[in-house]
């Protein structure tokens, strides 16, 4: 069959808090038009970059998420450029763009003035806060957003820094709800035949990442905190609960749960622990059967998670992530971007796809599409019309 | 007004996040979205998963469940009785979409595959969501996403060069998931009203997880490196960090050009900064880094994170206070969008949930009603949308067809 939204144009003036959201359009088939500044996007000087011999090398971030798409420059500085910028919106299905709140209004390009020459346009402004709120103005960049979006405030020790993950993940959240805004518009058009802007804030597409932790605070007025290694809230005794464990070659991912999954890991391992001698009577003893998690004190779950991390120090993570899969148990190895590229599973639905870079002498392995739709993978196109 | 999503219908056959989630988005913008539970092994974030309403244990009282399932209307079927599958199909019958996310292979066992409900709805958008997809070695392994999140190399890209790896609070990686799936089923919607396919959706919650790691993934690929966490700097800005406030409250600052920088230390009060030679240039501020961030905390401890921020920003300078899960709720940007909307829960009293981060000008979504206590709906559904007379309702319920 035909790909999902293939008989769809995109026009992408984003910058990177936007990249996102073009890339997966074009991964189910749009026709995406990227649109950057005169000299390039200035993400493409970005380290890490891919080296192209006698080309300029390619920064990364932007080639990760800039496939898919093909490419123009265009001043919108210039009246030719914002000329030339308004007619293509007139044959555009979306528009998506990240300037500064009331740019795109001050360049006599918003939404009420391209709608008139195209009123079924979908235009998706992504900023960091909104098109307005008191913080519409600010500056943000990945850090700012994931403070005020309640993310950092969950990771890191105990009452020390609140942590980032280290690559910059905001982007992403809101380049992702971004597309999801796009086609539940398009949803409206469908029906209607018209269009709408759709008002994309970062902040709180960043925080999804916290999932239910402010309910919490909605519920029973507790204030979830971080907690390092540890995971709290699963108890109604407030006990910490260990998530991350030293292992032999770095760290794995092990949560005691109940349910009948959690019951079915706890007996595995336990038979797996007294396989090398390292079952404590007392923990082969344990009824699993009625072994629930919400009742336990710090002490019980202490005295259980002793002599599972004694075990875990002499596992290795190939070996653990093997034993997990064989014996249908809960966990998994704390992996690398190296594992990642050599994960079985990974490699048994053919997510990765070699894709040869113009200007480069050999393939790159990319990461796939990001889901199968009737057994075929979202492919990867190189760019096209690339100087 | 018409609503974005009017006239569509979905039913979901799951639980937890990574399936609910998107139903509950698609719920906010009016499409009508069924929950099908079972009685007998309802939903696990209502039966063992905090918090709980005053911390009361009770399949009604969970605040976990009630998150991901506002807006949508609660059903039970037995669907190890016939006529309990009987009624799975005919809900599907009359729906658009299906989002499912058992492990692979269990909803065919049940007679609920893509081909046994193609054959009754040819146009049918069916998504399958699982940790690691359908196919595959592992395809079976069962998993929740608080530790998926270290499989796909976040746990590993958090935390202290040189400390451990850190825990991401939550499911982190279901969130992910719950975005990509949505965007997958409006896809193949739009496909479906355009040419009358169906489509059937494989989404594996690891790969979507990886979308986000895809440029340190291309970077192994590229030159070999294998990315590590670094704490909270940048390889590009500097300063680039958490700082400590009074009362114990966090404020980030960064500076992502030499103009920042001056203007920093300018509204800092510290110009000495500026002519020490340890911080002249990004390389002497990149090889001092720790002891700058040491001065800056030395000055930011007397501060208050929130005056702070409003003084930085105002001196266009990258700043923000952290904020706490109860902070998110006095937020006024987020109070501006108004992203949590109360409403009145039979059991729970007044609470409140999450609208997600895009809004529509024209057709906006809202929280339209609470989480659906077990089996709430059934009446409404079987009986006035799907025409059971109440007699046949009454008999099917005495056989245990709701059970």
């Amino acid at each position: 069959m035909t790909m999902l939204l293939e008989s769809y144009r995109v026009l992408d003036a984003t910058g990177p808090l936007g990249f996102l959201t073009g890339r997966i359009l074009g991964d189910l088939g749009a026709e995406v038009t990227k649109i950057e500044p005169p000299g390039g996007d200035p993400s493409r000087k970005w380290l890490p970059q891919l080296s192209l011999g006698n080309r300029p090398a390619e920064g990364l971030f932007w080639l990760a998420f800039n496939v898919n798409k093909r490419e123009i420059q265009l001043d919108l500085e210039t009246e030719a450029g914002r000329d030339r910028f308004r007619s293509l919106a007139k044959e555009t299905d979306f528009l998506l763009e990240t300037f500064p709140p009331g740019k795109l209004d001050a360049w006599g390009l918003g939404y009420r003035v391209l709608s008139e020459d195209n009123p079924g346009l979908i235009l998706v402004s992504i900023t960091p806060f909104g098109q307005e709120g008191p913080y519409r103005d600010f500056l943000a960049s990945d850090l700012e957003i994931m403070a005020l979006a309640g993310v950092m405030s969950l990771a890191g020790d105990e009452g020390a820094e609140p942590m980032r993950v280290t690559l910059p993940s905001a982007p992403l959240w809101a380049g992702v709800e971004a597309a999801m805004g796009a086609l539940t518009a398009l949803a409206y058009r469908s029906s209607t035949g018209r269009g709408q802007q759709v008002d994309v804030s970062a902040q709180v597409a960043a925080m999804a990442a916290v999932a239910h932790a402010p309910i919490y605070w909605d519920l029973n007025r507790v204030n979830p905190e971080r907690t390092g290694i540890y995971m709290t809230g699963r108890t109604l005794t407030g006990a910490r609960m260990r998530v991350l464990w030293p292992c032999q070659d770095g760290w794995i991912n092990f949560i005691i749960y109940g349910g009948p999954a959690g019951r079915h890991t706890n007996r595995e391992l336990v038979v797996w622990m007294d396989e090398r001698d390292m079952a404590p009577d007392w923990l082969k003893q344990m009824d699993w059967s009625t072994f629930t998690v919400p009742e336990l004190t710090q002490e019980e779950i202490d005295r259980l998670e002793a002599p599972i991390g004694s075990f875990f120090a002499t596992v290795t993570k190939r070996e653990f992530y093997e034993r997990v899969m064989d014996r249908g148990m809960l966990g998994y190895p704390v992996a690398t971007v190296k594992e990642i590229h050599e994960d079985p599973q990974l490699e048994g639905r053919n997510f990765w796809q070699n894709v040869r870079i113009p200007g480069s002498d050999s393939d790159l392995r990319f990461p796939g599409g990001f889901t199968i739709v009737n057994g075929k993978r979202l492919p990867i196109r190189v760019p096209e019309g690339r100087e | 007004m018409q609503d974005a999503l009017e006239g569509v219908t979905g039913v979901e056959f799951g639980s937890f996040a990574a399936g609910p989630g998107i139903g509950k988005y698609l719920a906010n913008f009016g499409a009508r979205v069924i929950h099908v539970e079972s009685a007998q092994r309802p939903d696990g974030l209502r039966t063992h998963y905090p918090p709980f309403k005053d911390d009361k244990v009770g399949l009604n009282r969970a605040g976990a469940f009630a998150f991901w399932n506002d807006s949508k209307y609660g059903v039970t079927l037995n669907l190890k009785h016939a006529q309990g599958l009987e009624l799975a199909h005919r809900l599907v019958e009359k729906s658009d979409f299906v989002i499912e996310n058992m492990r692979p292979g269990v909803m065919a066992r049940l007679g609920l595959g893509y081909r046994q409900l193609r054959e009754r709805n040819p146009r049918l958008v069916l998504l399958s969501t699982s940790n690691m997809g359908q196919t595959g070695p592992y395809a079976d392994h069962p998993g929740f996403g608080s530790q998926l999140s270290s499989l796909s190399g976040f746990s590993e890209l958090i935390g202290r060069a040189d400390g451990p790896p850190l825990f991401i609070y939550g499911p982190f990686i279901d969130l992910i998931a719950v975005a990509f799936g949505g965007i997958a089923v409006l896809a193949a919607l739009d496909h479906q009203r355009r040419t009358g396919e169906g489509a059937h959706i494989d989404l594996s919650q690891y790969e979507a997880g990886l979308q986000f790691v895809t440029a340190p993934l291309l970077e192994y690929a590229a030159n070999g490196k294998v990315a590590r966490r670094n704490g909270n700097r940048d390889p590009v800005a500097i300063p680039h960090g958490c700082y400590p406030c009074r009362e114990g409250c966090w404020c980030v600052i960064s500076c992502w050009d030499e103009e920042e920088w001056q203007r920093f230390c300018i509204a800092a009060g510290l110009p000495a900064l500026s002519k020490d030679p340890r911080f002249s240039e990004v390389s002497e501020r990149r090889a001092h880094e720790t002891e700058l961030n040491d001065l800056i905390s030395q000055w930011t401890r007397e501060e208050d994170a929130e005056k702070l921020m409003h003084r930085l920003q105002a001196s266009r300078i990258h700043a923000a206070a952290v904020r706490s899960m109860r902070e998110l709720f006095s937020d006024p940007q987020v109070a501006s969008r108004q992203v949590w909307q109360k409403q009145s829960h039979p059991e729970m009293g007044e609470h409140h949930y999450r609208m997600g981060s895009f809004q529509l000008a024209e057709t906006p979504g809202r929280v339209r009603k609470p989480a659906p206590c077990l089996g709430e709906h059934n009446e409404e559904i079987f009986c006035d949308w799907l025409g059971l007379a109440p007699e046949r309702y009454r008999e099917l319920e005495g056989q245990g067809v709701f059970s």
